[in-house]
């Protein structure tokens, strides 16, 4: 195969169909940026997962004038129940100190919040978190010492059905792109393919093989995929940069949001690369059999 | 070398066969004129010996093969031992003389010296040494179609295909096409010229089959374009 002419063909159809290569790119650049958004948001998730639900399903709020005996009859009956996976006591101070971490971009609300105003609570884990309702039959509201049992699972799960909701949005629209880029890849490819007719007619009369005539659309539609990779990668990083890490910098120290890694950008580069390289050129292909004469 | 048995084309959008029950043979190293009215299947007769279209009916066989069971990537091979020719020359505009003739070896691969040697051969023997950086629209008719002969020859096909190759020139500058392929048919390359000019069939006394409304009608040796003209 001879390299430098099958790239000068890729070159020269590149700098024919300017402004469809720009769009072709862009739609593509766009389409994989918001794949690459949905992976990340899906990697989230997980890691979030593993933040919440593996520690806290169930807060034990106790009450205001909550006796130690109380407390400790709690905690005894907590380490007794076969239920109980694990659990912690947090006291006023500790859970004033977490709340202060939480909204540290708040100062406003941690200056109106009084050191005693959060109450100490056990914090438990559950062998299986669906068996919430046997924890709190187990500990009455308002008696005993106890103030409120909350089920913080119930909670998790509007928050993480949010969270696959914008995964899934995010995924969807990245669908629709994919798809618009798809058919300005196709179409691109076709009109590359028409504008070099005279070449390929005399490539096919003297006998070049129909890989070696399709060969230049195919690369040059990847090589255009390849870029709108590198640009969807660009944007991840540029979005890690001027929103994860500035905007949600606060959520994320104190542990509400894991961060967004760079491990994670980098583990999901090449999938996007792939997938733009990949579908730019089985596009070309598909269309060259479709639509075209070589 | 070329050999149809009953061929027969019938294109969907006519009624009438663009080729009906044609049957000849062609041999290796002869010089056949084809001649007929526009539409009397010339060029389809060209077409299928190239394989861009498959007959109706019939079989087709070029250089011992059978262009029905000819599996499509097969085809690359067959056209690379036939050279085409046309009216409208069919260079590259943006190539140069030497580059359009080198395009043909380059896009089947051929090495590269091979391509340095063989490209300054066939031009001179076209003719055009000397003019090999010029562009297609610095030459004249006569000019451009024999850059498109040394492109058609210059990997020595055993077949040269000819579609009026004379259609756009003048009769002085026809005549010294003609002399061209006489010389390239006598290295031992067929040739097939599809064509209306009646001088030069007259003159030249080869091999002349007729169609007419895509029958053969007249197949002679050392013949004429018209009886009585």
């Amino acid at each position: 195969m001879r390299v430098n002419f099958v790239l000068s063909e890729v070159a020269a159809g590149l700098r024919r169909n300017l402004t469809m290569t720009v769009a072709m790119i862009l739609t593509t650049g766009i389409s994989l940026g918001l794949m690459g958004t949905g992976l990340l948001i899906a990697n989230m998730i997980g890691d979030m997962r593993e933040i919440y639900y593996d520690k806290i399903q169930v807060s034990i709020y106790l009450a205001d004038d909550v006796t130690d005996e109380q407390r400790d009859s709690i905690a005894a009956q907590l380490d007794a129940s076969p239920e109980v996976q694990d659990y912690i006591y947090e006291t006023r101070a500790e859970a004033y100190q977490r709340f202060t971490q939480q909204f540290q971009e708040q100062p406003a609300l941690i200056a109106n919040t009084p050191e005693d105003a959060l109450p100490e609570s056990f914090r438990v884990e559950l062998v299986n978190p669906e068996r919430y309702p046997v924890i709190a039959e187990q500990f009455p509201n308002g008696a005993a010492g106890v103030d409120e049992v909350r089920d913080e699972g119930d909670f998790l799960d509007r928050l993480f059905s949010l969270l696959n909701g914008a995964r899934n949005g995010t995924l969807a629209v990245a669908l629709v792109q994919a798809l618009a880029a798809l058919l300005l890849i196709s179409n691109t490819i076709q009109l590359a393919a028409f504008n070099r007719r005279n070449e390929t007619n005399i490539m096919r009369l003297v006998g070049a093989s129909r890989w070696y005539t399709q060969l230049p659309f195919i690369l040059e539609a990847a090589l255009a995929g390849l870029i709108g990779a590198l640009l969807a990668i660009g944007g991840l990083v540029l979005t890690k940069i001027l929103f994860v890490d500035k905007t949600l910098a606060g959520p994320i120290k104190a542990g509400i949001i894991p961060p967004v890694d760079w491990s994670a950008i980098i583990a999901i580069s090449p999938i996007i690369a792939a997938a733009g390289v990949g579908l730019a050129a089985v596009a070309a292909y598909v269309t060259l059999r479709l639509y075209v004469r070589l | 070398m070329i050999e149809l048995q009953h061929v027969s084309k019938i294109y969907p959008t006519s009624p009438r066969p663009a080729l009906d029950d044609v049957s000849m043979q062609i041999d290796k190293g002869e010089f056949v004129f084809l001649i007929g009215s526009s539409g009397s299947g010339k060029s389809t007769f060209l077409r299928l010996l190239l394989k861009e279209d498959s007959p109706t009916k019939g079989v087709i066989t070029v250089n011992d093969k059978n262009l029905n069971t000819m599996s499509k990537w097969q085809v690359p091979k067959l056209r690379r031992t036939m050279g085409c020719v046309f009216q409208d020359f069919r260079l590259l505009r943006n190539k140069t003389v030497a580059e359009n003739v080198a395009f043909a070896l380059e896009v089947i691969n051929k090495p590269q010296r091979t391509i340095k040697r063989v490209v300054p051969e066939v031009l001179e023997m076209v003719g055009l040494d000397g003019k090999e950086n010029r562009l297609p629209n610095e030459l004249s008719g006569g000019e451009q179609q024999r850059v498109a002969i040394a492109r058609a020859f210059v990997n020595r096909p055993l077949v040269l295909l000819a579609d009026e190759p004379t259609g756009n020139l003048d009769p002085e500058t026809s005549q010294d096409i003609m002399l061209l392929l006489e010389r390239i048919n006598r290295t031992g390359t067929t040739v097939v010229m599809a064509t209306h000019d009646y001088h030069i069939v007259d003159s030249m006394r080869r091999r002349v089959i007729e169609l007419t409304d895509g029958v053969v009608s007249r197949d002679q040796s050392r013949g004429v374009y018209g009886v009585g003209r």
